[in-house]
């Protein structure tokens, strides 16, 4: 059995109102994943803070390469050894490859920077990380998400990192992106070097993990299940007290008249020739990588991009190309993929956030109604169970899954007849995804058509009545959820990258 | 019934945002109690007279008039997540352009008319060259601030014009039950103001841009309409201040107005204005602009020379900033969830 490289012991962390870690108990030992599960707001993200050396805790030890340690910063707790990729990555978007790698370390030469050491030094971290193609002096801005994190990760391994903390870095991922990341995680856990992994993905954890703590309300209330043979079951009521898994309500009611018509549309780089219906009451679940165009497809749709050919006709009309205000008027919402920078405005309340497209109708000659907001606004926040109830909280506030609520919340005031999804529930916790789920099925069964989008196969499946997949831009399968399996959409979605000749 | 129930819980923390601008507000009311007293330790002799106080307050406040007004346009500018440089320079155009022997010909009305006319006329240039020309504020501004200047010097030929208008010279220095008309065409400005920025769905749009402009884009709102209806906003507070510092100086010159950019941008930044936008608020606008205006005037009973006076000012900037900062960084911090 290896060593133990990181020992953490009764820590407590507090915010004014809020115990966010309750006594805390983890052992990382050297060369092992260690999954760390917990639902939102159970206090991962606080962990991590602590680790990397963000917060400071105010009880308990953290025992770092057998001595206590104290992080004062950020900086310390890279030099002791201790990297972490955030969820939301933390690179400079305007610099390069290799100026992200090695930010603040940057290798020089009488304080002038040394750019060819750096970039043949990024180079080689590249090239044990599986991915030499990555142009070293490409801006950062200009990669995909995968390309990001694989920089963040090639950051961590320049400090030399004995152990690096991954906060769900599977989220931004498609699924052939995570079989790499996981072939990187097993050549570092080769090296010795241990690695946190936090993830909402059951499977995942089966996958690459070797032992599973699980936290709770700021408690570690599992510490070193076996992350391949414990049951699911026993994960899942670990972490939320009772035993639910992925539940999809029964479907209900058939699909009426077609609502929304797709032809023939295009835009350069992005989707070529895509032709889709959508009906009322019928949910859509488009299958597909990140980068397939699905995304893309939604917006354009919506409206937030024009397409270079082709038309979008919604109950019998054609949408003007390129307005979202023309879309909403016509009836159609979007949840769209990044809440906090697409969808929120985190430092107003949660109410101004629900009636963020229907304010102007509460309005009376231009005056706003705040009354008649907050009323309606509350009618939501009961009707989808938001947690906290108060409306006049700070959207920011909220855990992922609530402040998701929020957004498809906004939808279901005024006349929404078509919902676009774009990964409704990413970085949303189980309990809050079946509750997503039955609103969801709800709305289908008031006869509003639901277009979603989604990495996870099983939720496409589970949610949609009809399934179409995506690559490469392209349409290539429509069909029926129930005459498809996980295996066949992912066959499908995947053909194309590993055998390019099968379409 | 339930729903009711989420609309009068009771109050946590978070009931500390709205106190925010409150306890601002209480720190600039402190400052002018300061500088009235060191007015008054610097000069007993004058403070001792309470007709000589009070006038001086209504002078204060008259000094801050036009400022005022144009700070209340640059404040819905930052709030909706822009800047706007050309104020002064829009001022200094309106004034000129409503001074000429030719608009003077069409009387009070046309003066008026068309200060607020050609203002406003320029904020909408602003706002096109920057919602749908895709220019960023600062640099289509900065342009404006330029352009604007070099035509008000153009129409005037660099000479004086002096306001032959009785009706708009009168405007200064008449005084309705003791308070000058120009502190009543503030206090008007900054009340609509903090209506239409509080109360309206004009407002609503502002704040949500402001905070988010992909957001709101995305919820259906008209970005790009009400970037242009901001800096056309911006625009017309210019023109009417054109018109107050016409009555006030009974002339006008395409010098005029020079660094009141500064000043709004700065009497709103004190006044707790967020210059990354989403936030801020016309009342704060207000009594920063108040303060500078006290202080401008101690300096002028104190005998001390401006240069003195403007130090003073950047370094009031710079704290008041410095306090927001530490405590936005505690909100943040209070914000993110653990």
């Amino acid at each position: 059995m290896s060593e133990t490289v990181l020992e953490l012991d009764g820590v407590v962390k507090e915010f004014p109102g809020v115990r966010a870690l309750d006594g805390v108990h983890l052992q990382v030992r050297a060369g092992e994943v260690h999954c760390l599960l917990g639902q939102n707001g159970a206090g991962k993200s606080t962990l991590i803070k602590v680790l990397a050396g963000v917060h400071k805790p105010d009880a308990g030890t953290v025992t770092w390469q057998g001595s206590p340690v104290s992080f004062a910063n950020p900086q310390a707790a890279m030099k002791a050894g201790i990297a972490t990729i955030y969820q939301e990555l933390d690179l400079v978007d305007h610099l390069s490859v290799a100026e992200n790698v090695f930010l603040g370390q940057e290798p020089s030469r009488f304080g002038f920077v040394h750019r060819r050491t750096a970039a043949s030094r990024t180079r080689t971290v590249l090239q044990r990380l599986g991915h030499p193609e990555i142009p070293v002096h490409r801006l950062v801005e200009a990669l995909p998400s995968a390309g990001k994190q694989i920089v963040s990760m090639a950051r961590a391994l320049s400090h030399e990192a004995k152990l690096i903390i991954m906060d769900e870095p599977s989220a931004v991922l498609a699924h052939d992106e995570v079989a790499n990341l996981f072939r990187i995680i097993r050549e570092l856990t080769a090296e010795g070097i241990a690695v946190v992994y936090i993830s909402h993905r059951l499977e995942e954890i089966r996958e690459i993990g070797d032992r599973v703590t699980v936290l709770k309300d700021g408690r570690t209330s599992a510490v070193d299940l076996p992350a391949r043979t414990t049951p699911t079951r026993d994960l899942v009521s670990k972490m939320t007290g009772r035993s639910i898994e992925y539940v999809f309500p029964p479907r209900e009611g058939t699909p009426g008249e077609v609502l929304l018509q797709v032809s023939g549309l295009s835009r350069a780089q992005e989707f070529h020739d895509v032709s889709f219906t959508v009906r009322t009451g019928e949910i859509v679940g488009i299958a597909g990588l990140v980068g397939s165009g699905r995304s893309e497809l939604l917006e354009t749709v919506y409206g937030a991009r024009t397409p270079e050919s082709g038309t979008v006709s919604f109950a019998g009309r054609n949408l003007p190309a390129g307005s979202v205000a023309a879309a909403v008027r016509a009836g159609l919402g979007l949840a769209p993929e990044e809440r906090k920078s697409q969808a929120l405005l985190l430092a107003e309340p949660v109410y101004r956030n629900i009636t963020l497209t229907t304010f102007g109708r509460y309005a009376h000659g231009g005056f706003t109604d705040a009354g008649r907001e907050q009323a309606e606004a509350s009618r939501i926040a009961d009707a989808l169970e938001l947690r906290p109830r108060d409306v006049r909280r700070p959207a920011g506030t909220l855990s992922g899954g609530n402040q998701q609520k929020v957004v498809v919340g906004r939808w279901l005031l005024g006349d929404t007849r078509l919902l676009l999804l774009d990964e409704p529930t990413r970085g949303v916790d189980v309990g809050a995804r079946a509750e997503l789920y039955q609103v969801i099925r709800d709305l289908a069964r008031r006869g509003v058509g639901v277009l979603l989008v989604s990495s996870e196969v099983p939720e496409v499946l589970g949610l949609a009545d009809r399934v179409l997949v995506m690559r490469e831009g392209r349409l290539i399968k429509q069909a029926p959820a129930g005459e498809l399996t996980e295996d066949d959409v992912l066959d499908l979605v995947m053909a194309g990258s590993l055998s390019p000749t099968s379409s | 019934m339930t729903a009711q129930t989420s609309v009068v819980e009771r109050g946590g923390w978070w009931r500390t945002i709205p106190t925010e601008s409150l306890w601002r507000n209480l720190g600039l009311v402190g400052v002018l109690v300061v500088l009235f007293v060191i007015g008054a330790i610097i000069r007993p002799d004058l403070y001792g007279d309470s007709d000589w106080v009070v006038n001086n307050m209504l002078v204060i406040l008259q000094q801050a008039a036009a400022i005022g007004v144009v700070t209340v346009g640059v404040t819905f500018v930052i709030i909706g997540g822009g800047i706007d440089l050309s104020v002064g320079a829009l001022i200094a155009l309106a004034g000129v352009w409503s001074t000429t022997l030719a608009t003077q010909s069409y009387g009070a009305g046309g003066m008026i008319f068309a200060a607020i006319a050609v203002g406003t006329i320029a904020g909408a240039l602003n706002g096109l060259l920057i919602a749908y020309g895709r220019l960023v504020p600062f640099i289509a501004t900065l342009a404006m601030l330029v352009a604007a200047r070099g035509l008000a010097a153009q129409i005037s030929g660099k000479q004086t014009q002096v306001s032959g208008n009785q009706f708009i010279n009168g405007i200064a220095t008449t005084r309705v039950a003791g308070i000058p008309m120009l502190v009543i065409i503030l206090a008007v400005a900054a009340a609509l103001g903090w209506v239409l920025l509080n109360r309206t769905t004009f407002g609503r749009r502002t704040v949500a841009i402001g905070s988010n402009a992909e957001a709101a884009r995305l919820a259906g709102i008209n970005v790009r309409r009400h970037t242009l209806l901001l800096y056309a906003l911006s625009g017309l507070c210019c023109g009417i201040g054109a018109i107050m510092l016409t009555s006030l100086a009974t002339s006008a010159q395409a010098a005029a107005a020079e660094l009141y950019e500064l000043d709004a941008i700065a009497a709103a930044i004190i006044g707790g204005t967020l210059l990354s936008g989403g936030r801020g608020t016309i009342v704060g606008s207000m009594f920063g602009v108040i303060v500078f205006s006290a202080i401008t005037n101690l300096f002028a009973i104190a005998n001390l020379p401006t240069e003195v006076q403007n130090m003073v000012k950047g370094g009031i900037i710079v704290l008041a900033v410095l306090i927001q900062q530490i405590r936005f960084r505690s909100l943040t911090a209070l914000f993110r969830k653990p």
